[in-house]
């Protein structure tokens, strides 16, 4: 599909998503509410069927935390990116990891290091950092360890 | 945690396998929760050799970040630091001597081979069979000598650099990898002998450890774990990068999706790559091993993603830019991570014997999971 039927149908569904193109692939911006929506729509609409979800992560902007998720369709071929901005207090966004199973392990990583509350999440629990963890989350931009080497 | 382990009120014992554990090949800690010797639960604590490479690459050049991912997936790193340099020429809009390309390809196929054998003789011994170790090593170490003597090094070979390779091949280079070709022909026929047509091996590894394909898809399992349940998951195939348009080679497919599924994909993907390299190996071209670029490279601002295809699956970067000498954020979709989520699923109700089987077969590079 190319991505301008992509855009008509996501903007069928979510009439406030934004899109920019230019980069590698079709990027959509969200707000952060409606995109356990988007997601289910993205995932059962026969027309998009984006089952794979190849990457999840989150970006530090210190304003603002931005949410990544890479979706690929194993059926007709074509990616898209979605992008959602976080605030820096208290982060949350829905889980999709009933959706794309992959995500409750990528979704518990970023819970960690980034500090991203995921609301419904089956199980967010530390699962990179030792347990007992505290203090400020690791792959924040202002994160300072005065015993390990973090910078060069 | 440590509280949790003993047994619990309705007779399920939780029990630890790892973080030294032979079958975990590496430092992995699974935390089990079994009824009898049914599995109930499989619980993968990480971790153990967590480095936090992508902070780390925050504050190193884009020269000098490519190195660091040699240390991820070890087995594979020569194909890690190809994803890289990939990743910085499409974003730099760098041309790539030919030469460079069918030598990269080259040293990922190999890479691959030596991989695979590599997981092909501890995936035995994990089933109890240790003269396969030896077998596997006698043809690995082969390739370890062919890379010592063109890029330096046997194991982290650091030898792909933004807009080429480092330095040209050995002289020795074609002789020696087809005297491998012709050894390991003559020795292919052992793996069979040995492992897969043995009928103990069969009986643990068929039916063991299901995935189906919606499953394969959803848990993100890419590489032969996925193609064991019959997904279509090349990116070598799918979206192509370098020459792998122009080879002849085959996506090795199957629909079992059970451990020994996993395992034909990989022995039969030891064959394609043995395709890949006879087409190459006499036609490589003259000209430039590497293409001019600035001594200080500095990526224009915007996001760069690519794609590979590592021995265990599918290996991604994604370089976030602001326009500077060192990446802003940097984020490696390793292959290992989604796959060993899978375990779990795959794991549940089936015996304890039976998860050395399972994973055995995901072909578990620990530092790629943990980064």
């Amino acid at each position: 599909m190319t991505n301008e039927e992509l855009k008509a149908i996501i903007t069928e569904i979510l009439p406030t998503a934004t899109f920019e193109e230019g980069g590698q692939w079709l990027t959509i911006n969200i707000e952060p509410v409606d995109w356990k929506l988007l997601a289910g729509q993205l995932r059962q609409e026969p027309s998009l069927f984006f089952d794979f979800l190849f990457c999840l992560t989150c970006i530090d902007w210190k304003t603002h935390l931005t949410m990544v998720y890479h979706l690929d369709s194993t059926k007709f071929r074509h990616n898209i990116v979605i992008k959602s901005k976080l605030a820096v207090d208290n982060p949350s966004i829905e889980t999709v990891s009933d959706i794309w199973q992959t995500a409750n392990f990528h979704e518990r990583e970023v819970y960690e290091m980034f500090g991203v509350n995921f609301i419904n999440h089956p199980d967010l629990r530390l699962l990179i950092l030792p347990d007992g963890w505290e203090g400020k989350r690791p792959m924040l931009k202002d994160f300072e360890d005065p015993i390990n080497m973090i910078r060069l | 945690m440590v509280e949790e382990i003993g047994r619990t009120t309705e007779g399920d014992v939780i029990i630890n396998v790892g973080p030294q554990h032979p079958a975990t090949h590496g430092v992995l800690h699974l935390l089990i929760t079994i009824n009898g010797e049914t599995i109930k639960k499989v619980e993968p604590h990480l971790g153990f050799i967590h480095r936090s490479i992508e902070k780390m690459c925050e504050s190193l050049s884009y020269r000098q970040f490519i190195y660091v991912t040699s240390r991820m997936d070890y087995l594979s790193s020569h194909i890690n630091n190809h994803a890289c340099a990939l990743c910085l020429e499409k974003g730099l809009q760098i041309e790539v001597p030919s030469r460079a390309q069918v030598i990269r390809v080259l040293m990922d196929e190999l890479t691959r081979i030596a991989s695979h054998e590599l997981w092909w003789g501890a995936m035995a011994m994990d089933l109890g069979a240790f003269t396969p170790f030896f077998h596997a090593f006698r043809e690995r170490e082969t390739i370890n000598d062919i890379m010592e003597e063109t890029c330096g090094a046997r194991l982290t070979m650091n030898y792909i650099v933004p807009g080429g390779v480092m330095q040209d091949i050995h002289p020795n280079f074609q002789q020696r990898v087809k005297d491998f070709i012709s050894l390991y022909k003559s020795k292919v026929g052992e793996y069979d002998e040995l492992v897969t047509g043995n009928i103990i091996f069969q009986n643990r590894m068929k039916g063991v450890g299901y995935l189906s394909a919606e499953d394969a898809i959803s848990f993100g399992c890419t590489g032969p774990t996925a193609r064991g349940s019959g997904v279509t998951c090349d990116i070598r195939k799918l979206y192509p990068y370098e020459i792998y348009e122009q080879l002849q080679f085959d996506e090795i497919l199957e629909t079992a999706g059970d451990s020994f599924a996993r395992y034909m994909v990989r022995v039969r993907e030891m064959n394609q790559s043995i395709r890949i390299i006879e087409q190459l190996i006499d036609n490589i071209p003259e000209g430039d091993f590497q293409a001019k670029t600035k001594a200080v490279l500095k990526l224009p601002k915007g996001e760069f993603y690519q794609r590979v295809e590592t021995a265990r699956g599918e290996f991604g970067v994604y370089i976030v830019s602001e326009g500077g000498t060192t990446p802003y954020r940097i984020k490696f979709r390793s292959p290992g991570f989604s796959n060993l989520s899978a375990l779990d699923h795959m794991a549940r109700g089936s015996k304890l014997g039976d998860l050395v089987a399972m994973m055995g077969t995901l072909d578990l590079v620990i530092p790629d999971i943990d980064r």
